[in-house]
């Protein structure tokens, strides 16, 4: 085989690239937003929040049903966050008022809402084709449908990111910065710890629910197993967006995640298109989280050594 | 005030390892009483403030502070008037936070944790001054990462935290320990000041006899989860390090130490 025809079996047309690329950045973009949530929990709060993998569904099964009631397409994203929040305030609950631990208390919330989910929806996939969603806004119309839609995916996102700073640099947001990295501090400032977290798991689903939202937006149905995963996905996002924040200082964390995002959902791509399936994805996530972590300790012992 | 009545206080009841520390543990302490409290490790000193701040519960008798019951109060509460600083280092700073915001979190005690940004640019300048008299050079790290720091200028930053604002009860814990011996003087200075200009109602564990005899009012020693001395005011004054080494010296040979 000549360069040329090398050039050719492995590489593709520009057309292709660009289908990639657009590909990569919507998922990448739309699980930032997740991701946003999870840096919370995970980075912020040190607490490995089990929750999300049902508060996303959860967002799809509540836009999925108030998209067919006609609900105005922003509105379900709203909707999506309050409920999320809702969850994370009973994750909350039951581990702080009740003392179960951070990953049970999780795990036994994100059982329930499997049932609930279902019970929102009806049943395990519920399409929503032909309804308005907001991605069909009449805005930014000069654009072709998949740049449209990542252009919508861009503000969004930005929005949630100037918000999320904006919180964190906020008396309340402080706080609960102290929470993870010094609860006695938070004692002695004489507000309650528990309450603290709580208010933390509420933005984090909240946000994680919002993303589950979106996504039903984009695809156009909800699917009851489209949750498994999201907090595998979202903390390999964050550390390695917290990686990149490491190395660049001038990023924040937040615009750090968002770039470990789309940079997780390349990897991604890359892995299929190597020759693995879409079925073989959860594989995939699971390998690569661990890829990332072992990375990370190694790094770590190189280090101490 | 602060009263302990009838404390009695075990770890690991039941098990084999049980300890009693406390056993019908008596103690008052008066309004604007500076106490400083010595005694040999393991004596029940941070336990008691421990009690004091709620941080653990007693297995039985009662907490008193401003004449009220507080044996249930729950620690964040009773911190509304009580300022702290423990034995570790660590405890008292957010090491993810820098300077400023630490001190801007401390100065927000007792106001609403709202959605109003924390950090105030024109009370950096305020803040500035105050770590300057600590003689650290603090006011030239403002945005270094507290984590950063070593473990006497976090808890020389702690114990300024802890009285930002304006509190009525003051505990220390071997506040000075992590401390060089320079440092250690300076912040005991400090320290002295604080307790006086805001009027402090304080009890400070130290190591250090010579801080434990020439600072506050009252002294007293601790050992076994007793008070084996207790001096007040004027004969607080004419006491001297060497009658506290004596009685120190006399109660661990007692014990076979
Ligand atoms: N969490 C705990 N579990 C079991 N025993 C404990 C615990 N904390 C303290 N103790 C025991 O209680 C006793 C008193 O401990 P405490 O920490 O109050 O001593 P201390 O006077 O502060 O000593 P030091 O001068 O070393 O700080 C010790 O015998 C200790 O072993
Ligand atoms: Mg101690």
């Amino acid at each position: 085989m000549d360069a040329i025809e090398l050039l050719k079996f492995y590489f593709i047309t520009p057309q292709e690239i660009i289908g990639i690329l657009t590909g990569v950045l919507r998922e990448g973009l739309m699980y930032s937003v997740a991701s946003l949530g999870v840096y919370i929990t995970y980075k912020i709060l040190d607490f490995p929040d089990m929750t999300v993998d049902s508060s996303f569904p959860l967002g799809m099964s509540i836009t999925a049903i108030l998209l067919i009631l006609d609900v105005p397409p922003i509105l379900t994203l709203c909707i999506s966050f309050i409920a999320g929040a809702l969850v994370g305030v009973i994750t909350g609950i039951i581990h702080v008022k009740f003392g179960v631990r951070d990953l049970l208390s999780g795990i036994i919330v994100m059982t329930a809402l499997y049932s609930i989910n279902l019970r929102i929806a009806g049943r395990s996939n519920l399409p929503v084709f032909k309804k308005p969603t907001i991605f069909h806004l009449e805005y930014f119309n000069f654009l072709d449908r998949s740049m449209k839609t990542i252009l919508i995916l861009l503000v969004i996102v930005a929005i949630c990111k100037i918000l999320l700073d904006y919180y964190l640099k906020t008396k309340n947001g402080y706080l609960l910065r102290s929470v993870g990295d010094n609860e006695k501090l938070v004692t002695a400032l004489a507000k309650d710890k528990g309450n603290v977290k709580i208010i933390g798991l509420a933005i984090a689903n909240g946000f994680v629910a919002f993303a589950g939202s979106i996504f039903t937006h984009d695809r156009g149905f909800f699917e009851i197993s489209a949750g498994t995963g999201t907090l595998v996905i979202a903390v390999s996002n964050v550390i390695i967006g917290m990686q990149i924040a490491k190395r660049i200082k001038c990023i924040s964390d937040t615009t750090a995640v968002i770039i470990g995002s789309i940079l997780y959902r390349a990897c991604i791509s890359i892995a299929l298109s190597w020759g693995l399936e879409p079925r073989d994805l959860k594989l995939i996530t699971a390998s690569l989280l661990l890829i990332i972590l072992v990375m990370n300790s190694i790094k770590r012992k190189n280090k101490v050594a | 005030m602060i009263e302990l009545r009838n404390v009695s206080k075990y770890y690991n009841t039941g098990s084999v390892t049980e300890t009693c520390v406390f056993n019908k543990f008596n103690l008052n302490i008066d309004k604007n009483e500076f106490v400083s409290v010595v005694g040999s490790n393991g004596s029940g000193k941070t336990t008691m403030l421990n009690i004091i701040c709620g941080s653990i519960k007693v297995d039985r008798g009662d907490v008193f502070l401003d004449n009220k019951n507080i044996t249930n109060v729950p620690e964040y509460k009773r911190m509304v008037k009580i300022g702290r600083v423990f034995q570790n280092p660590a405890f008292g700073t957010c090491p993810s936070l820098n300077i400023i915001e630490n001190m801007a979190l401390a100065e927000n005690k007792n106001k609403s944790f709202d959605l109003k940004p924390l950090v105030d640019k024109n009370r950096v300048e305020k803040y500035k001054t105050m770590l300057k008299s600590l003689n650290l050079g603090l006011e030239d790290k403002c945005d270094i990462n507290v984590g950063a720091l070593s473990g006497g200028q976090r808890q020389a930053i702690a114990l300024l935290m802890s009285t930002m604002i304006d509190i009525k009860f003051l505990i220390l814990d071997e506040h000075t320990a992590a401390l060089d011996p320079k440092t250690a003087d300076v912040i005991m200075e400090l320290t002295d000041k604080i307790v006086k200009e805001k009027n402090l109602t304080a009890i400070m564990v130290t190591h250090n006899l010579r801080y434990a005899v020439e600072y506050g009012n009252r002294l007293l020693m601790m050992h076994d989860g007793q008070i084996v001395i207790d001096v007040k005011n004027e004969e607080k004054k004419n006491l001297k390090v060497e009658d506290v080494l004596d009685k120190f010296t006399t109660i661990s040979i007692e014990c076979g130490n």
